[in-house]
Order: C-alpha cells, then structure tokens, then sequence
C-alpha cells in the first residue's frame, strides 16, 4: 500500500463512473478495543459486494481522505483514507489505516466479485 | 476595514429580506438566530435555505432515543421548532445529503443556491466563510454562496456575512467586523437551541445549574460576522 496521491485516486474514481460495480465499504475500531481498553466502544460494520452505479465521485481533503459517490438514489461516504493499493489495475483498493498501522476503513471498487 | 468600528444590521434596510444558507439543521441557532429573530422583529423577512437534515449526525440522545433511520425526521422535526422559534417565515429544506455538501455536482448545488437568490433578491445573505468554518459541509456551503454570488452581475450582488470559527480564523481574517446587540431577543435565541435535543445535551451545554439571565447574556447577547468581500 502507498499513501494515497489524489490526483491519480480522482483520475482512477472518474475511469469508474457509469459502470455496474461490486463494492466492499468497511469501518471497523477493531474486535479487541474494548477486551484492551475498556473505556473503549467497540464497532464494525461493512458491506462486500454490494452493486453499485455512481453517476459521479470525488476525492477532496488534505488526508487523510474522503471520498462521495453520488448514485442515481443516494450516496457512499468514506472519511479516513490513507493508503492505495498500487499494484492493483483494474480494482480500487483504498483504505486508512492508524497511526499503528492498523485498518480502520475500507473502501474497495471492482467490477468483479470480491 | 476598520475593525474598531462595529456596524450592525441596522445597515440592511428593516423591510428587507435576508437569506440564510446553512448545511445542518441547528448551525443556525447558536450564531444566528437572535439575529434573525431581530430582523423578524423589525419588520424583516428572513428565508432559511438548509441544505441537509443532519441525518448523518452522530449523537442520538443519551441514552440513544433514535437511530439513522429515524434521525432524519427527528432533526426535521426540530429544524421547524427552531424556525418557528425565531420568526423565520420561509424555512426552506434543500434536500442535500449530510456529509456530502463538498462532493456534490457544482452545477446542481450553485445553481439551487444562485436561483434562490435571483427569487428572493435578499439585501443580505449569511452563510459559513469557506475555508474557515471546521466542518467541510460548512465550507463547502460558504464556498458555493460565494460562487452563486459571484454570477450576478456586480450591481445586483446582496451583501455577504459569514460566521467563521476555525483555530485560525481571527489570526487570518481579522475581527468580526458586524456586531449585533441581540440581547433582547434571548428568549427566542435559547428556544432555537433547545429545539435541536438530538444534537446537544443540556448539562453538556449549558452546565448542572440553571443560567442566570446575566450569564445568557454574556455568552448568547452578541452575535459576530464577516463581511465577505467579493
């Protein structure tokens, strides 16, 4: 994973739009945070592949970063990003990971199945 | 600008219209609606365009007495309380999505806002100053306003004011240079907030005892703008 270059996670955003896609959306404070920190509220959530057409998206932020996808009905959001995967071409792999390296979301697009 | 010398609303014509374009249900209430309400009271009118319905907000009462589905409706709900609380005649729901203000498509958001404008034909328009209001629904509210405005052509453009309160933002724009008494209109100023119990615990924001009258007039009686010169 590098850390993510705008400029070229715009370009590869626009080079999906109008197409029939699979998506993996994730956010996740991890299955252990409150078995290590009692104070702490664990959560997760996520859908894998789910269909989904985005009329238009966007990459905005100074990082880590966010990204919109506006369907014909309605939107995803993802706030968090960090890293791309660089060396995958035809799937967009974007997630955000902690200061400990660890993955807090996810946001994955592919026009294959998971 | 000479930011010793604090103007007020005065300078908008009392019979005017003014236009309020904010994000999120309850950005009017702590900064604005005294204002508004002082206005309403001098014989103003005053159209409030709020873009989304907070239905992404995070707080959900404590304990929790709703959720994402049932939170749209709920800050909906409180929107036209606080609107009514203040006066506002024309409260208008935008239909935008939380969180999304930023990456919505230009020509659909500028335009929404630059055909209200050329509706209404507002003395005034109030809105967040872009790049300075923390969240990016704020700014990217303000900064659409801004590019509505700047359509028209120079002698048809209202007056802008923004509310700012980032880190930075008295060290990059200076002073509020608009101050407005609004101490006499408390009373619809603290309903407005009260109406959005979704979003703001009462011991949380206004502490364990009760305000005195002079306290709430310390921290609620001005309320601050910037000219946005454009």
């Amino acid at each position: 994973m590098l850390l993510i270059e705008p400029t070229l996670i715009q370009q590869r955003i626009d080079d999906l739009q109008d197409q029939d896609l699979y998506i993996h959306l994730e956010m996740t404070t991890g299955a252990y945070a409150a078995h290590l920190d009692s104070t702490k509220h664990p959560a997760a959530t996520f859908i894998s592949n789910a269909t989904l057409r985005y009329i238009h998206g966007s990459i905005s932020g100074e990082g880590p970063y966010r990204v919109g996808l506006k369907t014909e009905l309605g939107w995803v959001y993802s706030e968090g990003l960090t890293h791309y995967e660089e060396t995958e071409q035809e799937r967009l792999i974007l997630a955000g990971h902690d200061t400990q390296g660890k993955l807090v979301v996810a946001l994955q697009l592919s026009k294959e199945p998971f | 600008m000479d930011n010793n010398k604090k103007t007020t609303f005065s300078l908008i014509p009392a019979d005017s219209r003014i236009l309020v374009v904010l994000p999120h249900p309850d950005d009017e209430a702590f900064s604005l609606s005294g204002t508004l309400a002082k206005h309403i009271a001098g014989g103003g009118q005053v159209t409030y365009a709020c873009l989304t319905l907070g239905e992404m907000g995070r707080n959900m009462g404590i304990p929790p007495f709703t959720n994402r589905i049932g939170l749209p409706t709920i800050r909906k709900g409180e929107l036209e309380k606080s609107a009514q609380a203040i006066g506002i005649q024309d409260l208008r729901m935008l239909g935008f999505h939380d969180k999304t203000i930023e990456f919505e498509v230009k020509e659909v958001l500028d335009g929404t806002i630059y055909d209200m404008i050329v509706e209404l034909k507002p003395a005034l328009i109030v809105t967040f100053s872009p790049g300075y209001s923390v969240h990016p629904d704020h700014d990217a509210t303000g900064a659409a306003v801004v590019r509505a405005v700047e359509r028209l052509p120079q002698a048809e453009r209202p007056l802008l004011h923004t509310m700012a309160f980032s880190k930075n933002c008295y060290a990059e724009l200076g002073q509020p240079d608009i101050e407005n008494d609004v101490s006499d209109y408390l009373e619809n100023k603290m309903k407005s907030i009260q109406a959005h119990r979704s979003q703001f615990q009462a011991v949380e924001m206004l502490g364990q005892n009760p305000l005195k009258d002079k306290e709430i007039k310390e921290r609620f009686g001005k309320e601050r703008f910037w000219t946005h010169q454009i």
